[in-house]
């Protein structure tokens, strides 16, 4: 038996190594370079710097729940009528809100820019009916729709996902015990989808609040999110302590949703991966 | 309800859908804007098909699209045989919560890690360019190694180990064991851990942009690129084409899929009688 637990180590020792390498060691390196200045001396400054960028986190927090709780309103439904529907129906509309996600994120972000420019499409419609221009991009809301587009997908897979597999003998049974349509979404079809509902939330809100690019085309100065934070700091410094330390915070903020949401999911709700 | 549903879902279909006509739509436009449409010109497509850079890009994608995905499958796979066989418990949560870590941190936050590895070291060796190539093929073996050993050791737990044991008991060596026994069974999740790497190596832009080194531009990188200026219709003829490449291939794999199952139904009979 000693023999095949060599055989394993053998085996092991190639990923444990890259993985310590390029996964822990980098993790290292970003607490490192966090909590030291230009020198290498220890130092909490850049720490205490976040402060400054105290609006830019509270932004990115804020849009990236907005857009979540709109994807989750959204999608909740959809998913529903898309567990309701024939097999073959469920195949190709699956594939239908796949297909977008093949698009790169830029291309996906940018295309939003015709449709809300101030001689984009929107406006050049309402200019037809005499209203407008009205400022579309730039705002807040533009940010905000750049985000729900980009991962909706993300909310409605796992949620259907999980609704497909409710036994419809429960509903039978809820509707003879005497429940309208109303309790039986709210007393079996919620609770059971609870799962799905908290790896959506997930899986949405970790991109969105980390999100670059998004908020720097269609948004203005004043919509800057950690991410572009982030990646200017980078782009004027390869060796940015600031950036590392923002870079710390919004991993600290990932890991503390996580752990909220792992909460929710409670013991057996462990989150589905798509 | 019903009702509500099926509206939800068209609303939902034509919101996904819009960016994708625009787009299409505006990569036929004669004028040089992407925002009004001045007629139909197929001179976009001509630019792009004409231009080294986006011909040079899409070659970069490939190759290293390709590379990565290979190294991470062989990996990944030989990873996840050894994670399988790992008797220590304490072992093998770390392993799996480390494995976690790339699919779970942002994209940022691992590419800027990342980044900060590769110029660290740069320091330290002294090198005049801390970033190339070969950064931007580590990084994206790295993200790529969790989807292949998440699609590789399910299938590993599924065959469990009884067919291995029985085929040493019969003589095999553990080698022979596992390629004329384990691999044939695990070879589906090699494909499809291999697949999800390669397409996420080709979309990658994040981590793509904190990592790579000055000579080597792939697709995303290119595009990121050309938006942050004026942008031309020719980015959105080249979004058209990839979008279509997609459209067709998913068309495919479907129908493949339909025929397989179609297969399967008739032998399940089979096997029933």
């Amino acid at each position: 038996m000693k023999h095949s637990s060599l055989g394993t180590k053998i085996l092991n020792a190639p990923y444990i190594l890259w993985s310590v390498l390029f996964i822990i060691v980098p993790l290292v390196i970003v607490v490192y370079f966090a909590f030291t200045d230009q020198n290498g001396a220890w130092t909490l400054a850049n720490i205490a710097e976040i402060k400054d960028y105290g609006e830019i986190l509270l932004r990115s927090i804020g849009y990236a729940v907005v857009a979540t709780l709109i994807t989750l309103v959204t999608s909740y439904p959809v998913a529903y009528f898309m567990s309701k529907a024939k097999a073959r129906t469920q195949a190709i509309m699956m594939m239908l809100i796949m297909l977008p996600m093949w698009m790169n994120l830029l291309i996906r972000t940018y295309s939003w820019t015709t449709i809300l420019e101030k001689n984009g499409i929107i406006n050049t419609l309402l200019g037809y009916l005499g209203i407008g221009p009205l400022p579309l991009i730039g705002t807040s809301g533009a940010v905000i729709l750049g985000m729900i587009y980009n991962y909706i997908p993300y909310m409605i897979l796992p949620i259907y996902t999980i609704m497909v597999k409710i036994d419809p003998a429960l509903l039978e049974a809820a509707s003879d015990l005497g429940s309208n349509g109303f309790d039986r979404l709210k007393r079996v079809i919620f609770p059971l989808s609870l799962p799905g509902v908290v790896s959506g939330i997930t899986m949405v809100f970790v991109p969105s609040v980390s999100t670059f690019y998004i908020a720097d085309k269609l948004g203005s100065t004043k919509t800057l999110m950690i991410g572009d934070m982030i990646q200017k700091k980078f782009d004027i410094n390869l060796y940015s302590n600031t950036g590392a330390a923002l870079s710390f915070v919004l991993m600290l903020i990932i890991l503390i949703s996580l752990a909220v949401m792992h909460k929710f999911a409670g013991e057996d709700g462990e989150a589905i991966i798509v | 309800m019903k009702v509500f549903g099926r509206i939800c879902t068209i609303l939902m279909f034509v919101f996904l859908y819009a960016p994708m006509a625009v787009m299409i739509v505006f990569s036929f436009n004669s004028g040089r804007s992407t925002f009004v449409f001045e007629g139909f010109s197929t001179r976009w497509y001509e630019t792009l098909f004409q231009s080294s850079q986006t011909m040079t890009a899409l070659k970069n994608t490939l190759i290293l699209a390709i590379i990565s995905a290979l190294i991470a499958t062989l990996l990944g796979t030989v990873a996840a045989v050894g994670i399988y066989h790992m008797r220590s418990k304490w072992l093998k949560s770390a392993v799996m919560t480390t494995t976690n870590i790339p699919m779970m941190n942002p994209d940022v936050v691992t590419g800027v890690s990342l980044m900060l590895l590769f110029v660290f070291i740069g320091r330290l060796i002294g090198a005049s360019e801390s970033l190339s190539f070969y950064t931007l093929l580590i990084a994206h073996i790295t993200f790529n190694l969790p989807y292949v050993i998440l699609n590789v050791l399910p299938k590993l737990r599924q065959v469990g180990n009884t067919l291995s044991e029985a085929a040493q008991d019969l003589g095999c060596t553990p080698v022979q064991s596992f390629f004329k026994v384990i691999f044939p069974n695990i070879s589906s999740g090699i494909v499809s851990g291999f697949l999800m790497a390669f397409t996420l190596s080709l979309d990658d832009f994040v981590i793509s942009y904190f990592t790579n080194g000055t000579g080597f531009q792939t697709l995303p990188l290119l595009i990121y690129s050309k938006t942050k200026k004026s942008v031309k219709p020719d980015i959105y003829a080249l979004s058209t084409v990839i979008f279509i490449a997609v459209l067709l291939l998913l068309i495919l794999v479907n129908i493949v899929q339909a025929k397989s199952e179609n297969k399967k139904a008739p032998q399940k009979e089979r096997n029933m009688i």
